[in-house]
């Protein structure tokens, strides 16, 4: 993976720069020894490592504004950072850039349930939120597997969803405000307890802009009336094929689960190996329906989707019948990804989305390419929604297989494309998937995309070296191609 | 010498537009022409009318994905939807009788490119939250995509969410596909009656905190009701707080019975079934009750819901409006008097603008002045003012995509 060239003018300027920082951050809030600084050399990504310029840790709006107008000044690169779990190398410290690590926002400022919303730091992790909002029967709906760490502010910048985003939606759905701040130091107020942005959506643009736009220094999320009861059904198909018609007849049929996943044969096994989940083991694919509301309707799509699943094969069906056999369902799929862990020295977490119809012909060409690279792949999939989670199980210490591993799942993450998908459902493109995008994108695609980049940072000192695979200047972006003033379409029609 | 180009496909539009920007001769674009009288009046010689762009290209509901060219009669998507038992869960609304047009006018490109969303926003979304995927030609004369066709996707920056509401200033929308959603097979109505904005708000809020999933909350005062055309409405004889509940039949008929019995304390109540349901929520959706003069200044105002009552009492007590609520408490609509009506002088030059936006104060919102006379939505602020920083950043938006200000200038904010 090619980073753009680190400055080295800036490299030499470390002391000083640090020092300019620390009279913004006063004492531990910057670091720049270099063993404190491996604690941050990487994130979820962990394929990719290096150690960044300068660490900053601020702890106010004020600081961050003047941290950001420091650097564009000096024209030193900023990378902010959550909890480091992107899975996309979004958080990837660039070796001139300083990582403005957002850990110390970690306040929630307000809690209004009247008005059905909660004001946070971007620090605060996503099942924080929940956690403080439950006793009063309260939750904030999307949750990513990794809602124990990660930060509601890089959710943000993700965009993260989870597994019951096909009914609660994903991260942008679920905003209603942000405070923000410019590589310029200006504070901007996007939204606020009301609904709808009153000029153009940069609300919905910051969303899912993983750090290039703008810093997040405070949210404002939707709280949502938990469910007043939860069941879950363990469906079990002969073939993959089965449990996709299974998924396709149950939204034909009107019902959006709250949650709808599916696991293939390998992930299955590793999972029941793992938590001993009690799935079925003579199954090629597993579906868990989860189904929530009112108990009169719950208990009357339960008996349905059942129905639905005999009807399409089904071999193996149960209901849960309390919460803790709900729960059981769950841990098996909830231990997918270190379950896989534990079978394979390591492995390779991919997400691509494509229509839900595609996948038996995808997994077919997924396991023809798993013969041609050698190496073994488990699927779990966020069935409703048609967001696949290859794993890649690889070793990194057999010289090769790393760059193998990524060339099989370039090779995935085109497929989903070519079907009428795309490259990244939830995890962001960050370092990983920037060199992809031409797959999905032309040059005019990406070029009007960068020109709203320039909007909000035309020095590109923003996360550089993440998303796009060639940033363009801003000031060539700007400049517009015309085919000089003729009116040259003599068939188009006028009135 | 004016000109309006009928494009007939995509590639017909980038001649045009690419045509608009080496001449820098604006353009306004014309989608059915049902919202022509919403936002700031458009200079712009010659026009671009999108309504030769129609069809459905893909509907496959048991993917919940539906792609049409931006042309296509919203009434037409809306049919087809029905046949499947779907629907577009944002429940756009239709303004064309509110702005002097007819009924069932709009397309699907307008209703995105201005992010009309109805009751059911609260629980459902936005037109924003149901955009997947857009084909559009920028004010460069380019054609872009962004988004897919798949409900899951951050790849790339979300530039469906930029353009819907952004009224045709940053780009002509081609083809665009939605998120449709599965439609309720059963719909009621709770009726609470006779509460004040008070009561009424206190009512919505516990019904909105409550599990029984309320997918729509408005209040009508007393007047409003009165002239509702669902009989039990109009007959009440008061103020009417109407609570919608939507689902499978017996889940539905659960829910209604607990919301009565939680709020029994507060109101009396009735119900609506089905079709009085459908009726009633079809006419706060259009706003029919202000369907009226064109004259009449019409505001829309999105406050925090606690908000709601203390803003609509501070412009009506010093302009003497009338209103209604929607989303809980969070959206007021409130039109003015008429001209020919007693409404102070102050008021008329400048349709209220100054007392609506002073009620938002520090709580936080925004006003949009949807109906009034060209001459007022030209010299008032139609939209929501900006702060400088925020007007700077929308601007350099729009030179991203827009250079030459070649589509629809000046339709949100003078020199955008
Ligand atoms: C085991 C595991 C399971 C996961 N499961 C899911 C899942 O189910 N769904 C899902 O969507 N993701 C999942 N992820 C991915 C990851 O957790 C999400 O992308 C998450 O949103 C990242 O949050 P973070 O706080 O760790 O951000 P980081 O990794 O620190 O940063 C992510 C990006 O956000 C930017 N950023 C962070 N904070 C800010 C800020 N305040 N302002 C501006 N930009 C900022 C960074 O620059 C970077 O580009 C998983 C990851 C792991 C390791």
């Amino acid at each position: 993976m090619r980073m753009p060239d680190p400055e080295q003018g800036i490299i030499a300027r470390r002391a000083e720069i640090a020092r300019a920082l620390n009279a913004i951050v006063p004492g531990e809030g910057v670091i720049w020894d270099d063993d404190e600084l491996r604690v941050y050399e990487s994130d979820g990504l962990t394929a990719y490592r290096q150690a960044p310029l300068i660490v900053v840790l601020p702890e106010t709006t004020e600081q961050v504004s003047r941290v950001l107008a420091y650097c564009q000044a000096a024209g030193v690169k900023v990378v902010p950072r959550g909890a480091g779990t992107s899975l996309s190398g979004g958080a990837l410290p660039l070796a001139d850039g300083v990582l403005l690590a957002m850990a110390k926002f970690n306040r929630i400022l307000d809690i209004d349930f009247d008005n059905r919303c909660a004001v946070v730091e971007p620090g605060v992790t996503n099942l924080g939120i929940t956690q403080a909002v439950e006793h009063a029967g309260f939750y904030y709906a999307p949750d990513p597997s990794s809602q124990i760490a990660c930060t509601i502010g890089g959710n943000v910048a993700e965009n993260a969803g989870g597994v019951h985003c096909l009914k609660y939606g994903l991260t942008t759905n679920n905003l209603l405000g942000l405070e923000m701040v410019l590589i310029d130091g200006t504070v901007l107020t996007l939204g606020g307890k009301h609904l709808d942005s009153e000029g153009y959506d940069l609300l919905g643009l910051m969303t899912g802009s993983e750090g290039l736009l703008g810093v997040v220094t405070e949210v404002t999320v939707r709280l949502l009336r938990k469910p007043e009861t939860a069941r879950a059904v363990l469906l079990g198909f002969p073939s993959a094929e089965q449990a996709g018609d299974c998924v396709a007849a149950i939204i034909g049929a009107g019902i959006v689960p709250g949650g709808m996943e599916m696991m293939d044969r390998l992930a299955i096994h590793a999972a029941d190996d793992f938590v001993q989940a009690g799935y079925p083991r003579d199954v090629e694919a597993l579906l868990i329906v989860e189904l929530d509301g009112p108990r009169v309707e719950v208990d009357d799509l339960i008996s349905r989707v059942t129905g639905i699943a005999e009807a399409h094969g089904a071999t193996t069906s149960r209901v849960s019948n309390s919460e803790a056999e709900r729960d059981a369902f769950w841990a098996g799929r909830k231990a997918a990804f270190p379950a896989i862990g534990r079978i394979s020295p390591d492995y390779y977490c991919m997400d691509g989305t494509i229509p839900r119809h595609k996948l038996p012909i995808v997994l077919e060409r997924m396991r023809e390419m798993s013969e041609k690279y050698g190496l073994r792949v488990a699927n779990v999939f966020h069935a409703g929604d048609g967001n696949l989670h290859p794993l890649i199980l690889y070793d990194a210490n057999e010289p090769g297989e790393l760059e193998r591993t990524e060339e099989f799942g370039a090779e995935i993450l085109k497929l989903c494309v070519e079907v009428g998908g795309v490259l990244t459902g939830e995890h962001g493109v960050g370092v990983e998937k920037r060199d992809l995008m031409g797959a999905m994108f032309t040059e005019t695609d990406l070029k009007h995309q960068q020109r709203v980049k320039c909007a909000f940072d035309p020095d590109a000192l923003l996360n550089p070296g993440k998303m796009f695979p060639e940033l363009h200047r801003c000031a060539e972006l700007g400049r517009i191609h015309v085919s000089g003033g003729k009116l040259p379409f003599p068939d188009l029609p006028r009135f | 010498m004016s000109t309006t180009f009928k494009p007939e496909n995509a590639d017909q539009v980038v001649e045009a537009v690419a045509w608009a920007a080496a001449e820098a001769q604006p353009l306004e674009i014309l989608g059915r022409g049902s919202k022509r009288g919403f936002g700031r009046p458009v200079q712009a010689a010659h026009g671009i009318d999108v309504s030769g762009l129609t069809g459905i290209t893909l509907y496959e509901p048991q993917e919940l994905v539906l792609s049409a060219r931006a042309g296509t009669p919203l009434a037409e998507i809306e049919a087809a939807l029905e046949d499947a038992h779907q629907q577009l869960a944002f429940e756009p609304a239709d303004l064309g009788p509110l702005l002097g047009a007819g009924v069932g006018q709009g397309s699907i490109g307008g209703m995105l490119a201005c992010n009309l969303s109805g009751p059911r926003r609260i629980k459902a979304g936005a037109a924003r939250d149901h955009f997947l995927g857009v084909h559009a030609v920028s004010g460069r004369g380019e054609a872009f995509k962004s988004g897919g066709r798949v409900v899951k996707n951050v790849t790339g920056y979300d530039m469906c969410k930029l353009l819907a509401g952004s009224h045709g200033t940053l780009a002509v929308l081609t083809d665009v596909t939605v998120k449709v959603m599965p439609a309720p097979e059963k719909t009621r109505t709770v009726l609470l009656l006779g509460l004040d904005d008070a009561g009424a708000l206190a009512a919505m809020t516990q019904a909105l905190q409550s599990a029984h999933e309320v997918s729509a909350a408005a209040h009508l005062p007393a007047s409003i009701a009165a002239g509702s055309a669902v009989s039990y409405v109009a007959g009440a004889g008061a103020a009417v707080t109407v609570l919608r509940v939507e689902g499978p039949g017996p889940s539905v008929a659960y829910r209604c019975a607990a919301l009565r019995k939680d709020l029994s304390d507060l109101a009396g109540s009735e119900e609506l079934h089905s079709m009085n349901s459908t009726a009633l929520w079809r006419e706060l959706r259009d706003v029919a009750p202000f369907v009226g003069p064109p004259e009449r200044p019409l505001w829309r105002i999105s406050v925090p819901p606690q908000e709601g009552p203390r803003v609509a009492a501070e412009i009506v007590g010093s302009l003497g409006a009338a209103y209604f609520y929607d989303w809980g408490g969070g959206l007021i609509w409130l039109a003015l008097p008429g001209p020919d009506e007693s409404a102070s002088d102050g008021a008329a030059a400048d349709a209220g603008a100054g007392v609506v936006r002073a009620a938002l104060g520090a709580a936080g919102g925004h006003a949009m002045l949807v109906r009034a006379p060209e001459a007022l939505r030209a010299a008032v602020p139609v939209f929501q003012p900006q702060d400088p920083a925020m007007a700077a950043l929308t601007t350099r938006v729009k030179d991203g995509f827009d250079p030459k200000r070649v589509l629809n200038p000046g339709r949100m904010y003078a020199g955008v």
